[in-house]
């Protein structure tokens, strides 16, 4: 006896096997992002006023990694519709879109990331605050430049605004009294904006190894049953899609809200 | 008896040819990295056996604690102080040590061999058979849950002999406690979960395919044995309930990691100074996500235990199951509403009034559909012949059992007097009432009724009872007492058994509500008890293996004459499990059928 319905669909549930398994195991990933997002909103609520920063994030790249996922998804789908007519070559065209989409998009995002751990906030002897890149940070040297710009205190970095006038200060370590950058160790919002985008970015790296896999040494199934390889393109294409409505929530609680 | 005598024409003899086919794929493909659902089955039930004899020991060696604090531990001591060092030094438990058992216990009674028996082990031997499939629909997952598992589990026994230890938190490990004790022994804890939770969705989302997808034909969702049904809400509620655990494991693995302060507060103060953290995060976040997962899982662990139970029941008294409808919505009505009452365990947090009055309104509507099951199979005994065989006799005393775990659970549902029950000893005897005599009775029901089936052979009947009747007195021995101690206010989680809040304590002279020497003194009976439960265990472990090779041979692929489909499969089922493909005209039960020339009328039969 084999497993039936690996291929064709069971008629009285209309679909085939893999396929009920990815709805199952998704019904699962948005219980896993709920919960982040859920703690998200606690985390939110529960910040007293004014200690929950707004503007932290770069919106024009936030902006553009949604166009690039949006994109994605129309390339995931056109890829599908390709195996359904049966043409390998559109195919191969349209995940390929799809795979350089998503790495530029993991391109974009480390970018953040390493902006983030370049961006120091410096609290000064005399109560005010310098926050900007660090550009020099010699231990031997008895002072550090920073890209940036002074601040009251710390209370006024947390509505930020794109037009702040930035420029190379040169900071004595004398006059320094903690100096941290902005990793998850830094506050609670970007302790969760770390744990989120994260978790995303690995969802996006698990779907380039599997996409990246069916357009390459998976699609030799094409030539021995195009039908089984086309499922298997809607199949990921559905956990695709998942991952990109993920973003779709993501980029406006973090970077607009 | 008519049904013992059936004997069936495709036989055990067919079984073995078949099955010698399948041996060249040799031993490693075989046993180890099989994808065969029967022996990713008996490979979870035989891990998880391991790790609930060894949750159990943990247990003994912290009862011995409690009753006698601070003396050397006899016999395992001076093992303890060579594998463990100093926190076991001459060999006595230090308060640490006992901090680290109690987590371990608790996290390796959970989620390494309860559910995993339950759900891995009876789920996925049983279901594919049960609903006439020749596997489950994606197997090398189910051999990925497996392994997931396993290394998870090596992760946590692993922890034990890391500097440190292992985790000492509790195994709800609430920060801020769980992330400022300076061990690695959390982070083991968090990073075994993962492995768990990754294996328990891997294995949640193969049964309920294989359920949606390859029920035999006729086989419908009201002709489903109701162990079937109860798999089905029980996965739902790992798939989703999970998830939750999971997000907030990986905050804490953040937090541990990375120094976040996700579930810390401002102004958290370590060893009396401040810690040096962002602060902003929330404590009460984890014990909501905790909860979220931890209170379905409690019907995770009784849902599979009904369904097993309901089978013995059905086939031991040769009558249908009263009510097969009302049990199947009784358990889906179980399943949606187990996700709304998490906040139950939680009344002391101070979240408000209003809040605990939603949770307390939904706790006390799903004890309805927990008494509506129960009732249904209470009232299947009536009027039976019932036949008493080791199976049976853990099935029925499951029914009395399980009523105490779950009438002691509704004081605790109510806040008002949660107060003063909370965190005492009361609740470890209610919720180990629902689980021990409860849920693993009904597991040992399961194996002594499906070895046969397993294996070709019985097993001991006499050793069964002897089993069976030691395990039924000491169990009550071990938990009864808890609910004394519990409503006189003795507090779980204390390394030395409440002797210093005893009036056994001499600086607790004319202090008031002190524990009475009765109370500290029933710790005593309780350790016996579970010495005594321990050695009961022993008969049933020699009759486990003794049989495999010594049993009583069956005559026949279905020796207690049941009606469902796991048992018109060969004996041991081959690979692929049924030598044609069954078809199925009737429902699950159709036991005693006026005009059938046998008792049972099996559902593949026309």
């Amino acid at each position: 006896m084999d497993i039936p319905y690996t291929i064709e669909a069971r008629p009285d549930t209309g679909t085939y096997n893999a396929k009920i398994g990815m709805w199952l195991f998704l019904a699962s990933e948005v219980m896993l992002f709920g919960g982040l997002f859920s703690s998200y909103i606690l985390l939110r609520v529960g910040a007293p006023p004014g200690t929950w920063p707004h503007g932290w994030l770069n919106v024009p790249l936030g902006t553009i990694n949604t166009c690039l996922l949006s994109l994605s998804a129309i390339t995931t789908l056109m890829a599908w519709v390709a195996c359904k007519t049966r043409n390998l070559a559109r195919f191969k065209l349209f995940h390929g879109l799809t795979l350089l989409l998503a790495i530029v998009f993991l391109g974009i995002k480390s970018y953040e990331y390493r902006d983030k751990f370049h961006h120091y906030e410096v609290q000064l002897a005399d109560g005010r605050v310098a926050d900007g890149h660090m550009i020099e940070n010699d231990p031997k040297a008895d002072h550090i430049v920073l890209h940036g710009s002074y601040f009251k205190n710390h209370a006024e970095l947390m509505e930020r605004h794109p037009d702040e006038k930035e420029a190379e200060l040169t900071i004595p370590r004398a006059d320094i009294k903690h100096m941290e950058n902005y990793g998850p160790w830094h506050n609670t919002f970007l302790a969760i904006y770390f744990t989120l985008t994260g978790l995303h970015a690995l969802h996006i790296i698990g779907g380039i190894l599997v996409i990246g896999y069916l357009w390459g040494p998976g699609s030799k199934m094409w030539y021995t049953n195009p039908e089984q390889f086309t499922n298997r393109i809607e199949v990921s294409g559905l956990f695709w899609h998942f991952v990109d409505l993920v973003w779709i929530f993501l980029f406006p609680v973090l970077y607009l809200m | 008896m008519q049904a013992i005598t059936h004997a069936e024409p495709h036989s055990i003899a067919h079984a073995e040819t078949h099955h010698h086919g399948h041996t060249d794929a040799g031993f490693w493909r075989t046993y180890i990295f099989s994808t065969d659902h029967k022996v990713v089955g008996i490979q979870y039930g035989l891990t998880a056996l391991c790790f609930l004899l060894f949750g159990f020991s943990l247990m003994l060696m912290m009862r011995w604690q409690i009753a006698h604090p601070g003396t050397p531990i006899p016999l395992v001591g001076p093992l303890l102080q060579s594998i463990l060092g100093d926190v076991a030094a001459k060999g006595i438990m230090s308060p640490d040590l006992y901090n680290s058992f109690g987590a371990m216990h608790g996290t390796i009674m959970v989620f390494l061999a309860i559910v995993p028996l339950a759900v891995g082990a009876f789920g996925n031997y049983l279901v594919p058979l049960q609903i006439g499939a020749c596997d489950m629909t994606f197997p090398r997952l189910n051999m990925a849950s497996y392994q997931f598992y396993f290394f998870g589990g090596i992760i946590m026994l692993a922890s034990f002999v890391i500097p440190g230890g292992a985790a000492q938190a509790g195994w709800t490990s609430y920060p801020p406690l769980a992330q400022v004790i300076p061990t690695n022994g959390q982070t083991f804890w968090l990073i075994g979960m993962v492995f768990l939770i990754t294996s328990s969705l891997l294995g949640s989302v193969n049964i309920l395919a294989t359920i949606i997808q390859l029920r035999a034909p006729g086989l419908t969702w009201m002709r489903l044995p109701f162990f079937v049904w109860a798999q089905f809400v029980a996965s739902f509620l790992l798939l989703l309930a999970f998830p939750p655990l999971e997000a907030a494991g990986v905050m804490q693995l953040m937090d541990k990691l990375t120094g976040s302060s996700l579930f810390l507060p401002t102004g958290l103060a370590v060893g009396g100074h401040l810690a040096n953290i962002s602060g902003g995060g929330s404590p009460l976040l984890w014990q909501h996500l905790f909860w979220f997962l931890a209170h379905p899982e409690v019907y995770v662990l009784i849902l599979p235990a009904m369904g097993v139970i309901s089978e013995i029941i059905a086939n031991n008294t040769r009558k249908p199951l009263w009510g097969y409808k009302s049990l199947v919505y009784a358990a889906l009505t179980l399943g949606f509403i187990s996700f709304i009452v998490w906040a139950h365990h939680m009344y002391l947090t101070g979240m408000g009034i209003r809040i605990a009055t939603f949770f307390q309104t939904t706790t006390m509507l799903i004890s309805i559909p927990s008494v509506i099951i129960l009732t249904c199979l209470l009232l299947s005994l009536w009027g039976g012949s019932i036949r008493f065989n080791t199976p049976m006799l853990f099935a029925t005393a499951f029914l009395p059992m399980f009523g105490i775990g779950g009438l002691t659970g509704l004081p605790l549902g109510f806040s008002a007097s949660d107060l003063h029950l909370h965190d005492t000893y009361y609740v470890i005897g209610h919720f180990h009432y629902v689980v021990a005599p409860g849920t693993i009775f009904a597991l040992f029901a399961g194996i002594y009724f499906y070895f046969p089936k397993l294996t070709g052979r019985m097993m001991n009947e006499f050793w069964g009872k002897v089993h069976f009747t030691c395990s039924f007195i000491f169990m009550n021995v071990v938990f009864m007492p808890m609910f004394i101690q519990g409503l006189a206010g003795m507090l779980r989680r204390m390394s030395d058994g409440g002797y210093n809040y005893s009036q056994l304590n001499p600086a607790s002279e004319g202090v008031q509500g002190t524990l009475s020497p009765f109370i500290i003194g029933l710790n005593n009976y309780i350790l016996l008890g579970a010495v005594c439960l321990g050695l009961s265990q022993i008969p049933f472990i020699i009759n486990l293996f003794w049989s495999i090779k010594h049993g009583q041979k069956v005559t026949s692929d279905n020796p207690w004459g049941a009606t469902t489909l796991d048992w018109q499969t060969p004996t041991p089922p081959p690979h692929g499990n049924f030598i044609t493909p069954p078809t199925v005209y009737r429902g699950p039960y159709e036991y005693s059928v006026p005009g059938h020339a046998t008792d049972f009328y099996p559902q593949s039969e026309r």
